[in-house]
């Protein structure tokens, strides 16, 4: 028997596979095709104060080992998240997995304070808060809060003050050197990180010549991006003690395997559901057919375990 | 809804780029309704690619029928199916045409829209206390008429329209709908309308059941990534605001659409 439990930041699951927020809805959408037994958390779609719209049509496009998508945050607000979301995903993935599945919220805004009043009101009807920090901070002309480690300090800092859950602070790629993130967010009391978010990339139709989304660009997710994905996870986790969980083109056990041994404790499917909804079973049968053969008896063996 | 590996039983080329697929689903032809859709994971292609979305023709015996069009990568790489294969596809999806109808139906379709209406048609003749449906088809010329000889095989009676009149009236599909609804307005008759087809064909169609106390259910065409309401990519402009629309749609009532 292979132990598969790991622990999050205080986030405890029942196997090291997540759900990677925006591409699972609001945790019930694929309750059918996916198997929840599998599953040690979802991640929620990303949520604010208020319901937003998201941007205009075409919204994604298909790429060679990858989809570009802006979709733009499209979401219900807190509000409704808690009154009518967190409730029916219980419910539901209770009654298809046998047992209480972890729920992750990730959370974004438009201001430092944002962030904050969503974690506050979030209470503990979720069991770990993510942060996604790739959004436009509204005050300061719409630099992302990522991009810059003293305001991203600011953001964790703020949130941790307003929430005693598990706080997850989901990093972005498009960075010089991930390390003084990965600082910024330990000192301002993040209790794990994630990454990778998206890449920022565009994809340009030659017959009209216009841009394909409708926002011009978007954010690559996908098989392309793992092992971009994969160098920073080993980056980070040299970074740090904080847990990592990790995600960017995870379509087989092979994928998280690799992320396990750079440096995770946990890993997400995103994009790979959307082709196949099997993905997630594979990826957690795989990894303790993996532990039986090299003789590990805990997943969390695995954690940073390169032979150098 | 289950992603379910299918047998391939048939698949044939029907001319003009269109292609009847036939798949062994149990699960899925005893659940599906009329204007759902099921997502295919197209085996040709790199495992990382997206699912295309097609509506159901027929549900029947275990089996369900596709018909779709060659238009691009996707659709291309399908054509390389043989019978035995086995394929996954992710269904029932979405929200189909009511099964309920106490007036006169007349469906309205183009191109490979005829798809859900002829799955309507069938249901519709199959139930008792359901009227017997007309279709009017419309194409740019006869080679774009479809399945017209299935549904009059169902009893259902079709008038034609092509734009080069080389079937049927010359002109477009609401030309002889027109006629049909000034005839039924003149008598009191009450009608509702089902519609698939290309955009401009169901803005028109729409128009003629809103505001007119007349329902419309229109089938929509988005580009979807995941097909369940998880991923928000299929966006329909709907008096809700943006609405999904693998999982609010495909299909939506005509006074619900925001063109
Ligand atoms: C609910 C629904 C029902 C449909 N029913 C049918 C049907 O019964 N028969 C049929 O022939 N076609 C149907 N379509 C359209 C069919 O999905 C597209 O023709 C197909 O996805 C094209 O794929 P491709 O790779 O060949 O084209 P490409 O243009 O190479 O595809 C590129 C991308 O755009 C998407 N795309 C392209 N055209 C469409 C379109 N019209 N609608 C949605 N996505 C598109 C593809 O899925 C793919 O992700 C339906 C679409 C929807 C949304
Ligand atoms: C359609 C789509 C929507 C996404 N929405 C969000 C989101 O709302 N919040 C967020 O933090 N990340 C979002 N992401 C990023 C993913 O959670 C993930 O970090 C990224 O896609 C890399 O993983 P993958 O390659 O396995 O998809 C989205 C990704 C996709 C493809
Ligand atoms: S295609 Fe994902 S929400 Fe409709």
């Amino acid at each position: 028997m292979v132990n598969t439990k790991v622990n999050l930041g205080g986030l405890e699951m029942a196997t090291p596979v997540a759900t990677a927020s925006g591409t699972f809805g609001y945790g019930t959408e694929y309750i059918g095709a996916v198997d929840y037994a599998k599953l040690g958390a979802v991640t929620a779609k990303g949520i604010r104060l208020e319901p937003w719209p998201g941007n205009a049509m075409p919204r994604h496009c298909e790429v060679p080992g990858g989809l570009v998508n802006a979709i733009g945050l499209q979401g219900t607000g807190v509000e409704q998240f808690l009154s009518i979301t967190v409730p029916w995903y219980r419910e539901e993935s209770a009654a298809t997995a046998g047992r209480s599945v972890p729920l992750i919220a990730n959370i974004w805004g438009g201001s430092v304070d944002e962030y904050a009043e969503v974690a506050r009101r979030l209470g503990d009807a979720v069991d770990a808060i993510e942060l996604n920090v790739s959004c436009p901070n509204v005050k300061s002309g719409g630099h992302t809060f990522g991009q810059d480690p003293a305001v991203l300090a600011q953001v964790v800092r703020a949130t941790r003050d307003a929430t005693r859950l598990p706080l997850i602070v989901k990093l972005a790629p498009n960075v010089p050197s991930i390390a003084p993130y990965v600082a910024a967010c330990e000192d301002a009391g993040a209790d794990a990180l994630s990454l990778i978010n998206t890449i920022p990339a565009m994809v340009i139709d030659i017959e009209r010549r216009v841009p394909v989304l409708a926002n011009r660009s978007g954010g690559l997710s996908g098989q392309g991006i793992h092992p971009v994905a994969v160098k920073l996870v080993h980056d980070a986790h040299r970074a740090t003690r904080l847990p990592i969980l990790a995600m960017g083109g995870v379509f087989d056990a092979r994928d998280a395997i690799e992320f396990l041994l750079a440096g995770a404790t946990a890993v997400a499917v995103g994009t790979a559901t959307f082709s196949d909804p099997g993905v997630v079973a594979a990826v957690h049968d795989g990894i303790v057919d993996y532990c039986i053969r090299h003789g590990f008896s805990s997943v969390t063996e695995l954690t940073g375990n390169l032979a150098e | 809804m289950t992603d379910e590996k299918c047998k391939v039983v048939s698949h044939d080329d029907i001319g003009a780029g269109y292609r009847y697929l036939v798949l062994e689903a149990p699960r899925m032809a005893a659940e599906l309704e009329p204007g759902q859709f099921v997502h295919v994971r197209v085996p040709a292609l790199e495992p990382s690619a997206l699912r295309r979305p097609f509506s159901v023709f027929d549900a029947d015996d275990g089996c369900v029928t596709v018909l779709y069009k060659t238009v691009g990568r996707g659709t291309a790489a399908l054509n390389a199916v043989r019978p035995g294969d086995t394929i996954s596809v992710l269904g029932p999806l979405g929200h189909g045409f009511p099964m309920k109808c106490e007036v006169e139906a007349l469906l309205v379709g183009g191109g490979y829209g005829v798809a859900p209406l002829h799955f309507l048609a069938r249901r519709f003749v199959a139930a008792a206390g359901l009227p017997r449906p007309r279709l009017f088809i419309g194409g740019r010329t006869a080679a774009d008429l479809l399945a017209v000889d299935r549904f009059r095989q169902l009893g259902v009676e079709v008038t034609v329209a092509t734009n080069d009149g080389s079937a049927g009236v010359k002109g477009l599909v609401t030309d002889p709908l027109d006629d049909l609804l000034a005839d039924f307005r003149r008598h009191g008759t009450r009608f509702e309308l089902f519609a698939c087809g290309p955009d401009p064909m169901l803005h028109a169609v729409a128009l003629r059941a809103t505001g007119t106390g007349s329902k419309g259910w229109i089938s929509m065409d988005r580009h979807m990534i995941c097909g369940v309401g998880a991923c928000y990519a299929c966006i329909q402009r709907t008096v809700r605001g943006n609405s999904r629309c693998c999982i609010e749609g495909p299909v939506f009532a005509a006074e619900d659409l925001v063109w």
